[in-house]
């Protein structure tokens, strides 16, 4: 019955799923005959964990559901009723708050792994692709969700962004109208944003984490090495560097799993407000149409290309600041795509790569936090040059990269893993 | 593996030192959620003074009593004054919108989340500096909300401050610190004048006890997360010892 090219059971329950469907197959490809090269270190944690957080927010997300109240009137009230009067309820909201703060840390630190390890280089571009593109769905869906506690920074934080539409020539207005559904955010963009955010780009994100994961198992994990442990196999051609993904990293993600809830729990029963950056205090009180806040600014994750899209204060060939800012800030998420195509370098990770290149990714790297901090604060004149500097040195990181990849000298890569 | 860690915490340290800023207020309180005998009072002081004009509108006067330690029967007698209002109800003012709108210029806000927004410290600072103002409608000003249109409620309790020239310990806003006695000289010293029915230091007690109430009114579930919190991260400790136990068992054969 069924395939019979597929790996089976001998016999049993088991047979009988699998002459229906590849359960066993299924099982070795993806982790018990999965060979995953020996030497991770701490930065391979961050995978699973977001895959973790990912089932956290997802089930999270499922009960809030069940006591939110995704209109303008009763959002705000409804969040509160769940801090207050639904059982366990503020544990439930707070998962879910800390879980998004959570997910960009782990899915930065994840991004980081794979620029210091060359994990994007061939032949793993697409793995990398479907990861930005998880990348761009989770921002999306991370500010849709900002928006439904109806607080002061949702409203105006999402009315900023918006606004970013207008900004885009001839069209701009009219797509902003078409974005909010509304002449201002109101209730109709707060209850699409809804239907988006628990519906349609959950979908997308499973789908394309499923795309991730099936790319990565068919060309294999890169390592800090960077090199190709699928060279080198044994008698019975599995890779000598190469262990089972289970038992070996199961275990040992059980691991980085308790590191991380240790962390996350902390942060959770006694920081929930993340000082003010996970949840800001203007959040506490209900949007306000016709109250501007003082200071609006984006949460933590998005302020790198905040300041970004704030750097560019001059005008080019006629095109206004505010359009280019725009331009910038797309491109500073665009150019990440294309990173497999710019490093022309002949080995991949950071440990063999010449000084020119190790320069770089500290300086962007630096850049980046300092954007970030940049994007928070009021700007100030020399907040915006500092910017500016940051900004060159963010695209000089991408754009100069297949220069200097090819200019400098490599060190020899090993034939085995080092560890 | 250790330096990587280190250079994630270095990474990290640039967040934490931003949490840090914030508005400066010339006072500064930290709430104790487990000092119930403050937070009853607290109560008690919120209901006769601010509930006139202030609602909480998400709180409910049964959470607060069973938090608080409060028996039903003494809420019910002393603390709920609108036979509108029943025992499991949030805790709303008698005042109408549109007549808080008509006669201060805005309804007075509702302040179950006022310690969260602008955080104790200014609630505190805010309760203890109203001062004299012949020039404001209701005759006073604020220091740290100034043309505030909220006249001081509290001042039967505190007595009459104002502005005087004098001597201070505290740093005032403008003011030079005098090398010789450590003190500074101002005219814009905040100074009760006529008492009230409390002396300073035991109105700095009814003011931290009716913020500490606000603090907790602000977010009931810390108390429940201050119990569970530790007990999660033992176990989470316990498990990631047996997790890391178990790690090195399984590769104890990879070389």
């Amino acid at each position: 019955m069924g395939n019979p090219n597929r790996v089976k059971a001998e016999s049993g329950f088991m047979r009988w799923v699998d002459d229906r469907f590849p359960a066993t197959q299924m099982w070795q490809e993806h982790l018990s005959q999965y060979y995953a090269p020996k030497n991770f270190n701490v930065w391979y944690f961050f995978g699973s964990l977001a895959l973790l957080v990912l089932v956290n927010q997802i089930l999270t997300g499922v009960w809030l559901t069940m006591s939110y109240n995704p209109s303008a009137e009763g959002a705000f009230a409804s969040v509160e009723y769940i801090m207050r009067d639904v059982e366990w309820g503020w544990l439930i909201r707070y998962m879910h708050s800390t879980g998004a703060s959570a997910f960009f840390v782990v899915v930065y630190l994840h991004m980081f792994r794979a620029m210091l390890y060359g994990s994007y280089k061939a032949p793993r571009e697409l793995v990398w692709i479907f990861g930005m593109a998880i990348y761009l769905a989770l921002m999306a869906e991370a500010f849709m969700g900002y928006l439904l506690p109806w607080g002061q920074m949702s409203y105006w934080g999402a009315q900023v962004i918006i606004s970013l539409f207008s900004a885009i020539p001839a069209i701009g207005p009219d797509l902003a109208q078409w974005v909010r559904g509304d002449y201002l955010i109101s209730g109709i963009t707060l209850n699409r944003f809804f239907a988006l955010h628990v519906v349609a780009l959950p979908i997308v994100i499973l789908a394309l984490v499923v795309l991730h994961i099936i790319a990565l198992h068919e060309v294999g994990s890169n390592n800090p090495d960077g090199i190709d442990i699928k060279a080198k196999k044994d008698e019975a051609g599995k890779p000598v560097d190469g262990i089972p993904f289970h038992p070996y990293y199961t275990v040992k993600d059980i691991f980085g799993v308790a590191m991380f809830l240790f962390v996350f729990c902390a942060v959770l029963f006694y920081f929930p407000e993340g000082g003010g950056y996970f949840l800001e205090k203007p959040n506490f009180e209900p949007a306000n149409p016709l109250k501007t806040p003082d200071h609006i600014a984006p949460v933590w994750y998005f302020t790198p290309f905040y300041a970004i899209l704030r750097a560019i204060t001059f005008s080019i060939f006629g095109l206004d600041a505010k359009f280019l800012g725009v331009v910038f800030m797309g491109a500073a998420i665009a150019v990440l795509f294309v990173l497999p195509w710019l490093d022309r370098s002949p080995v991949n990770s950071m440990r063999y790569k010449g000084w020119i290149s190790k320069v770089m990714l500290l300086l962007f790297a630096i850049s980046f936090v300092i954007l970030g901090v940049l994007g928070v604060l009021p700007a100030t004149d020399g907040r915006t040059v500092l910017a500016q500097v940051c900004t060159a040195i963010y695209f000089a990181f991408f754009l100069l990269m297949p220069f200097y990849t090819r200019m400098e000298k490599t060190k020899p890569i090993p034939e085995r893993v080092t560890g | 593996m250790k330096k990587q860690l280190f250079a994630l915490l270095f990474a990290l340290v640039p967040f934490t030192a931003m949490a840090a800023g914030g508005e400066s207020v010339p006072y500064s309180m930290t709430p104790d959620l487990h000092d119930k005998a403050s937070l009853q009072r607290g109560m008690q002081l919120f209901v006769n003074y601010c509930m006139g004009c202030h609602s909480l509108e998400h709180q409910r006067f049964a959470r607060a009593a069973e938090d608080l330690d409060i028996p039903q029967d003494l809420i019910e007698e002393n603390l709920i004054f609108s036979s509108g209002l029943a025992y499991n109800d949030q805790m709303r003012n008698a005042m109408s919108t549109d007549d808080g709108e008509s006669w201060f210029g805005a309804p007075p806000p509702d302040l179950t989340l006022e310690a969260r927004l602008r955080g104790t410290d200014w609630i505190y600072s805010y309760l203890l500096t109203f001062y004299r103002d012949p020039e404001r409608p209701n005759g006073v000003n604020n220091e740290v909300f100034d043309l505030v249109a909220m006249p001081n409620v509290l001042e039967p309790l505190q007595g009459v401050q104002e502005k005087v020239c004098a001597e201070t310990d505290r740093p005032v806003h403008g003011a030079e610190l005098d090398p010789l006695t450590g003190k500074y000289q101002s005219c814009e010293v905040l100074q009760v004048t006529q008492p009230g029915a409390m002396e300073p230091d035991e109105f700095e007690e009814a003011v931290y006890d009716l913020t500490n109430f606000l603090a907790y009114v602000g977010e009931p579930s810390k108390l429940h997360a201050q119990v569970l919190g530790p007990k999660v991260l033992i176990f989470i400790f316990i498990f990631g010892v047996l997790a890391y136990l178990l790690k090195r068992e399984y590769w104890r054969d990879i070389h």
